[in-house]
């Protein structure tokens, strides 16, 4: 098994695969509704998210 | 209408400083209402609107570094137990944010009982070469009989294949099903995507588990136990408990 993160350490953001922190940014997190500027309810936020990916990145991806 | 909004990252019930710039390098700052405490910034609409973030959410780059700076905020309020917010929760003020945590506080203070002195782990199942179907059929067919021969080898292949996913997919649920017996709670998110993830392997699992802090250890070295036979097993973490703290929309 490799470890990507060290238990005892939390590791800077930058060093985060993206595709990591994507799936819980936008499939988590507490979601609420009602007078927000844009109801995220509204939107596929993944379904862009990773179109706007997948269009983007061509062959292995890393965070910067 | 005003041209500014309030962009909530996340909810906590105690208050730490937070010195990282917040998305769009803007400042970070806190609002408090009864036990609550909201980690906001004030953000142009221009940027930040329905439409401009209908375009915004489909630029990469505009995305990794708006979910990087949220990332950072959240990391640093989560010294202490905290509820991340979905990335671009936007609201028209300050006022809205407080009158979220007065009609929802009861939620948000649950969701916090449940997530602290716990962590997230994320832990990814890749199928290796060793788990796929056989390079060459076992049974080499008739050999007087050419198109038989072929078209035996091409069913034996798709069995094969068929075969090597159903086994695959039956590890996913055992290593799911076994981590998820020492976590207080897991979640399947959906397989990530080979040219995203840059994994060419198969992802069997993608799961996120909410584990108790003097578990960390063991449930590591669980983690590893559960690898080997062409699965790669990884770990990532620990993180704030995105996976953990959604609550229903209301």
């Amino acid at each position: 098994m490799r470890r990507d993160v060290l238990s005892d350490d939390r590791l800077p953001a930058q060093r985060v695969a993206l595709v990591d922190l994507l799936d819980r940014l936008l499939a988590g997190g507490v979601v609420v509704t009602g007078d927000l500027v844009l109801t995220i309810a509204d939107v596929d936020l993944v379904r862009i998210s990773l179109r706007a990916l997948i269009a983007s990145v061509d062959g292995p991806f890393e965070g910067p | 209408m005003s041209d500014s909004g309030t962009y909530l990252y996340a909810v906590a019930s105690e208050s730490v400083p937070v010195d990282v710039p917040g998305v769009a390098g803007t400042p970070v700052r806190t609002l408090t209402r009864g036990a609550l405490v909201a980690y906001v910034s004030t953000v142009p609409l221009a940027e930040f609107g329905e439409e401009p973030l209908r375009h915004s959410l489909e630029d990469l780059d505009w995305l990794a570094e708006t979910a990087r700076a949220h990332h950072r905020v959240v990391e640093e309020a989560a010294r202490v137990p905290v509820a991340p917010v979905r990335l671009v929760t936007v609201y028209a003020d300050d006022d809205q944010v407080h009158e979220l945590l007065d009609r929802r506080g009861e939620e948000f203070l649950a969701v916090l009982f449940h997530v602290t002195g716990r962590r997230e782990w994320g832990v990814k199942a890749y199928a290796g070469q060793a788990a796929g179907p056989a390079a060459t059929p076992v049974n080499g067919g008739d050999p007087g009989r050419p198109g038989t021969s072929y078209l035996s080898r091409r069913r034996e292949s798709l069995r094969g294949r068929e075969q090597a996913r159903r086994l695959a997919v039956t590890r996913a649920e055992h290593i799911h099903a076994s981590l998820s017996r020492l976590a207080v709670a897991s979640r399947r998110h959906r397989a990530q995507d080979p040219r995203l993830s840059g994994h060419d392997e198969w992802m069997l699992l993608n799961g996120a588990y909410l584990v108790d802090v003097g578990r960390d250890e063991e449930f590591a070295a669980l983690v590893g136990s559960l690898g080997g036979d062409g699965v790669d097993v990884r770990l990532t973490g620990p993180w704030a408990p995105y996976s953990f703290t959604v609550l229903e929309p209301g």
